[in-house]
């Protein structure tokens, strides 16, 4: 069996930085469509990325932002049509991304603190 | 060989013997020209006659007793041979058309140098021999039927071809009909066994006779080891092996001597002509593939490196540079005004981007700055065959130079030196200052991001490569899988700096590699005393699992971690990337491509197969107690294996 991997580039998320209003999805129901719909093949299940998509954990894009970004994105990955998934959908995804909370720093974990020592 | 005072009867000269005796018991020339049964001749009344077969056997010369065993049958000599290559083992599931061979590496040649390895599919035995060759720097021996073991061994050949790495592949066949003994032996030869595999090897032959098979078994070893090194086949026919050494032979039969080809160095014009782009450029890249055969290679390209002060962009093929270096990946195909693709077999994909798969189209774009020189020192240029299309694009480049890179690489270096002016010497240091800065905020970038989702279940691939560094780093450890199903995580967190501590990947990407390929490095491992790492991918494992027997059952030392993501990943991501093209339901797109339901338990797997097991691991908080009880084990000389439930990627 012979299989082609391709390296897909990671995608590059546009940073919008605006002012946005409150999230106005379900963090619950975004985390079971952001696994149903599969978003963490690429993204990982917290969002943490991975070498196929960005990290969107703790996204600083605003929830339209990441719709826009969705509708037509750049780099590797495949547009989502609102036939595939809904705009509310992706807003409960948004609250979900958003409610993740951010990496400790490498000095907080002792694993990584002391990885450089050899 | 030597040789035998007891006489000896050839198998064939027997049977003519024994046929000539048996026309003579069932006819008696009569009248000229027509036999007579001989039962139908009439007894004399009031005489004793003898009877028939007594008759004949008194008056025809003695038939020829019947030969039961020989004490030197041509699988021995064949042994002889391959024991003047000095190869460590043989990998082969059993198969009758080697029969004569199997039981001459055994009693003939005391099971020694080489040592039989007993493998459950024969891409477990050629893929051991991949792994192992990239470690030991030669070819173990893998033995398989003409037809059928042949058949499933091609995938893990064309592997190692395109990974150009040397197996020295022995055939069983039985070439003349007259000598099959069953339909099963019917079924199992061939006319030509290597024409299955002839568009992914780089010589094979099918010797007739015994000093053909001296001859075509060192010379296979020549070629195979001769970079572009590849597989090789040869076939040994069954009744060469099976019979006697034929007397007329006897007193020719010896072992040619191997006289290794020294590796092709680039011309020396050429040489001198890369030396002045490479000095003269401002921000040079050099892009490697598999430049570092050895660990010269990797010496030599450090040399080279920081001589100039020129950022590596490694493929991660083989262990070619120090992933901690400053000028490890600290360059820029969009700034470099200078490329060299070291052994890159893939050059032209380094420097292009395409339309990716989830979008529609096909469409390419340079990466490198369009006045960019490019250039190339490789042996892909001097191995390229048609059929199969693993040499990818044709590439456009102002200089390519067809030679070994590792050996070419001393007089490159020479020749830069030479060049170097002061000034130049002042913009080399201050661009190496840049780099150095670039260097130390993508090590620091790694560690930012290995963070995120570090407590999470299923557990990252970065968390599981830090919890395995934590453990190995005061080690003698050699990584022995692939990093590209772990998001490349070991090699932006593990600080690699030995030539064996890496080994690349599947060479044409055909899965089922990476388990066997890690039981064959860490056999070539063993000797040394190294901590064998593996890395496993759940979809790898299941294709031919019994290969986790054979390492239990020749205690090869490995420590086997399941990256267990419970899918064909890649192909689900593809599906997914069909299913939103066609604006279709992506939530079902782990239909055919997932591996759960029920889950795989590798675990209870690997205890099955006699080897040490802990999982599934769901919390990252056990992970790194199970490492280090799992790695006790490895260092009492045993293989272990720990089932991780991971990420995705």
């Amino acid at each position: 069996m012979i299989k082609p991997i391709v390296v897909l580039t990671l995608v590059a998320v546009p940073l919008f930085v605006a002012a946005q209003t409150a999230p106005a999805g379900s963090a619950g129901k975004g985390q079971q469509t952001f696994l149903t719909q599969n978003c963490y093949y690429c993204h990982g299940t917290v969002g943490q990325g991975s070498r196929d998509g960005a990290r969107i954990a703790a996204t600083s894009l605003t929830a339209d932002g990441l719709i826009r970004y969705v509708r037509k994105p750049a780099g590797a990955m495949p547009a989502y049509t609102e036939k595939v998934i809904s705009d509310q959908d992706l807003r409960d995804i948004y609250a979900y991304l958003k409610a993740q909370p951010a990496a400790k720093t490498p000095k907080e974990i002792p694993i990584l603190d002391q990885s450089r020592d050899k | 060989m030597a040789k035998s005072k007891k006489p000896s009867v050839n198998r064939r000269g027997f049977l003519k013997g024994a046929a000539v005796g048996a026309a003579a018991l069932v006819a008696t020339p009569a009248i000229a020209g027509v036999p007579v049964p001989v039962q139908a001749a009439a007894p004399r009344p009031g005489t004793t006659l003898p009877s028939a077969s007594l008759a004949v056997a008194e008056t025809s010369p003695p038939p020829r007793a019947d030969v039961y065993t020989t004490d030197r049958p041509g699988s021995d000599f064949m042994v002889d041979v391959i024991k003047s290559l000095g190869i460590e083992y043989v990998a082969a599931n059993p198969g009758s058309s080697f029969r004569a061979l199997h039981e001459s590496f055994i009693n003939y040649g005391s099971n020694k140098m080489p040592e039989l390895l007993t493998c459950m599919h024969e891409e477990s035995s050629v893929a051991m021999a991949h792994g192992y060759a990239k470690i030991e720097g030669k070819p173990l021996m893998v033995m398989a039927h003409g037809t059928v073991g042949l058949q499933h061994a091609s995938m893990a050949i064309y592997n190692a071809y395109a990974d150009r790495v040397p197996v020295y592949i022995v055939l069983g066949n039985i070439l003349d009909g007259q000598w099959r003994r069953s339909d099963v032996e019917w079924a199992h030869a061939v006319q030509d066994c290597a024409s299955m595999v002839r568009d992914y090897t780089k010589w094979d032959d099918s010797p007739v006779s015994l000093t053909g098979f001296a001859e075509s078994a060192i010379r296979a070893y020549k070629i195979a080891m001769t970079p572009p090194m590849g597989p090789v086949v040869l076939v040994a026919d069954a009744v060469l092996q099976e019979e006697p050494v034929p007397e007329q032979e006897r007193g020719r039969l010896r072992v040619p001597k191997l006289s290794v080809t020294a590796p092709p160095a680039g011309d020396p014009a050429a040489v001198s002509e890369l030396a002045k782009m490479l000095v003269a450029a401002e921000n040079p890249l050099i892009v490697t593939g598999r430049p570092a055969r050895t660990p010269n290679g990797l010496k030599s390209l450090v040399e080279l490196a920081e001589l100039l002060q020129v950022p590596v962009l490694d493929r991660r093929q083989r262990m070619n540079f120090p992933t901690r270096h400053p000028l490890y990946g600290t360059g820029s195909l969009a700034t470099a005004d200078f490329v060299l693709g070291l052994e890159v077999p893939d050059f032209w994909q380094v420097i292009h981007a395409q339309t990716p798969v989830s979008k529609m189209g096909m469409e390419s774009r340079l990466l490198t700055k369009p006045d960019a020189k490019l250039a190339t020192l490789s042996t892909t240029d001097l191995l390229t065959k048609a059929n199969y299309q693993d040499f990818g694009r044709y590439n456009e480049v102002d200089l390519a130079i067809g030679g070994d890179a590792e050996t070419t690489l001393p007089s490159l270096i020479e020749a830069c030196r030479k060049l170097i002016t002061a000034d130049r010497r002042r913009a080399i240091d201050a661009r190496g200052a840049r780099l150095a800065e670039a260097s130390k905020k993508l090590q620091d970038q790694a560690l930012q991001d290995a963070a995120w989702g570090w407590d999470s279940s299923p557990i990252t691939t970065a968390r599981m490569s830090a919890e395995i560094w934590n453990q190995i780093k005061n080690e003698d450890w050699s990584l022995v899988s692939d990093v590209v199903f772990q998001s490349f995580w070991p090699t932006r967190l593990w600080n690699f700096t030995k030539h064996y501590q890496f080994i690349g990947g599947h060479g044409a990407y055909g899965v089922g590699y990476n388990a066997p390929a890690a039981v064959g490095a860490a056999l070539a491992n063993r000797k040394y005393g190294r901590l064998t790492v593996n890395i496993q991918s759940d979809g790898d494992l299941n294709y031919a699992p019994g290969v986790l027997w054979t390492a239990a059952h020749h205690k090869i030392p490995l420590l086997n971690i399941m990256h267990n993501n419970r899918s064909y990943h890649q192909e689900r991501m593809y599906v997914a990337d069909m299913a939103a093209r066609a604006q279709r339901d992506v939530s079902r797109v782990g239909i055919g491509n997932d591996i759960s339901n029920p889950n795989v338990d590798y675990a209870t797997m690997a205890k099955a197969y006699g080897m040490f097991s802990i999982g599934p691991i769901e919390n990252p908080a056990d992970l790194g107690p199970a490492i280090k009880r799992a790695i006790e084990v490895v260092k009492k000389g045993e293989p272990a294996l720990i089932d991780v439930v991971s990420q995705p990627r």
